[in-house]
């Protein structure tokens, strides 16, 4: 028996930009704000716990609350890179179980791409300590992920082929939503024949540049209960970070090996159960690995999974990034994973584009990866429910 | 077959670590151990980050390894191989593979280290095959 359910997600708003010169970045967080209470049928008025990242201006949370006009009782800042979001959900809905909060906004917006900062951001809070031993070797977001593919290959006989079919997958999804940045339905091909960034990355195995963000409100149950039927239900979450281990480094593996065990624990569900399946994609290689250490399939065995169309909705056995993914929709200030709690959550609605939503869809998974998986990263998995589930 | 070789930046140097970066000028790897429990670790720590204890020590390595896996960037205007190197002293450290034909690197390769200097006055341990 799955335990009682905690909270649900109410409202969701992925902002329709892709290229935001006219915005600021605390707009974007009170028109995203605004979307996703929209859609849960709140106000602003109605929310007293607030998450949100590091990245977000300010100190912590405090000046996006007083831009946005927020009142508040609790407030997380939980950062772990591009899978903070669905942190954000796990803690939120431990706040609102325990009565720290009953309706929490959380926001994500950035514009790296108006800015033109295509490299990984400023740190603001104090050099690293592993930054002398690994900086003057010109780490890169692509060359650290293409060092996980490049491992993967040699150790279980991972092929570019099969990395390219996570794209294909991806783009077939893609050439259905009218804000997605790469529309185009690519081939196997295409994707190995663009040319090699980081071998053995091509440039169809990277996710975009993009501007915008999401926004997520979750309520109570009781709050849930009074506003319909579109809830989804918070079933289970897990985090976990993952690191070089004092020089013992493995990289054919991600935080999700326990991130992903803890969220289908506390759902008492298993990877079969799953009707859907959102997977941070910042490059191919983080679909395939991530698919392995969630038990989607065995280890090693990743590369067979996503071939021949296995992720394409309607023809694979795993529908997954239905709104085309970072790989050709959107991948907002470098972080993925709100995106991809925003698509679980239209598909457990049937609220997905009717080419890609999948009949039926009951039980959906989000997955994060935040941080580099060549290095250190924070790993979030969340299982969600339809409202009936 | 050698590449031209992009300049390397200084390297963020503290009182834990200077150490490691004054052996580098002298043409030595410097591993860290712990006297505690007999272990390597890496990156150098003052605190032996597999039992916690501060009694650490510094000795130096053979320089020897194998390329556990690499990649080779190649958009952008010098090319580069960044590599993690498995030292034969059990640890795995991120490095760079210099005096060597791109095209021809392999997984499980033995390198051993050079050093070179950097844009400022410090030297850099990377690594060239075997």
């Amino acid at each position: 028996m799955a335990r009682p359910t905690k909270a649900y997600i109410a409202g969701v708003y992925e902002h329709p930009t892709r290229k935001a010169v006219d915005k600021t970045i605390p707009q974007l967080h009170a028109e995203l704000a605004a979307g996703a209470l929209k859609d849960a049928g709140l106000t602003k008025d109605d929310v007293d716990g607030f998450f949100c990242d590091s990245t977000a201006p300010g100190l912590g949370g405090i000046s996006m609350a007083e831009y946005i006009g927020l009142d508040l009782k609790y407030t997380d800042c939980s950062e772990t890179g591009g899978s903070s979001y669905i942190v954000h959900v796990g803690h939120a809905a431990d706040a609102i179980a325990a009565g720290k909060c009953s309706v929490a906004l959380i926001t994500l917006a950035g514009r790296p791409r108006a800015e033109g900062l295509t490299k990984l951001g400023p740190r603001t809070h104090g050099e690293p300590p592993e930054a002398g031993f690994e900086l003057p070797y010109a780490p890169a977001v692509t060359n650290m992920y293409a060092m996980a593919a490049m491992r993967h290959m040699h150790e279980y006989g991972t092929t570019s082929e099969q990395l390219a079919w996570v794209k294909v997958a991806a783009s077939h999804h893609a050439q259905h939503n009218e804000h997605a940045m790469l529309r185009d339905v690519v081939t196997v091909d295409d994707v190995v024949n663009s040319p090699v960034i980081a071998d053995p990355l091509h440039r169809l195995d990277c996710c975009v540049i993009s501007d915008g963000g999401g926004a997520l409100i979750m309520v109570s149950p009781e709050i849930a209960k009074s506003l319909g039927d579109r809830s989804v239900k918070v079933l289970g979450q897990g985090e976990a970070i993952k690191h070089l281990n004092a020089g013992n480094v493995d990289l054919t593996y991600t935080g999700g090996v326990v991130s992903g065990p803890i969220a289908f624990e506390e759902a008492n569900l298993t990877p079969a159960d799953m009707d859907y399946a959102s997977i941070y994609d910042s490059f191919t290689i983080t679909v395939l690995i991530t698919l392995e250490d969630l038990g989607f399939c065995a280890r090693g065995e990743g590369g067979k999974f996503v071939s021949d169309g296995n992720l394409i909705s309607g023809t694979g056995k795993l529908p997954f990034n239905t709104d085309g993914g970072g790989l050709c929709n959107n991948h907002p200030s470098n972080r993925g994973s709100m995106t991809k709690v925003i698509e679980a959550v239209r598909q457990l609605r049937g609220e997905a584009h009717p080419a890609v939503q999948v009949p039926d869809c009951t039980l959906a998974l989000a997955h994060g990866t935040g941080g580099l998986i060549g290095s250190r990263m924070g790993s979030a998995t969340v299982i969600l429910g339809r409202n009936d589930a | 077959m050698s590449q031209p070789e992009r300049s390397y930046m200084e390297p963020a140097i503290n009182m834990e670590t200077e150490a490691y970066w004054e052996g580098a000028k002298a043409g030595k790897l410097l591993l860290k151990k712990c006297n505690a429990c007999g272990k390597t670790h890496f990156y150098p720590r003052a605190i032996c980050p597999h039992c916690q204890s501060g009694d650490t020590t510094w000795y130096e390595a053979s320089g020897k390894g194998k390329i556990y896996t690499y990649s080779v960037m190649r958009r952008t205007e010098i090319p580069y191989a960044i590599a993690y190197i498995t030292l034969d002293e059990g640890v795995t450290m991120m490095s760079n593979l210099v005096e060597c034909d791109f095209d021809a690197l392999a997984v499980g390769q033995a390198v051993e280290v050079v050093f070179r200097d950097t844009e400022g006055d410090q030297a850099l341990p990377v690594f060239r095959p075997a």
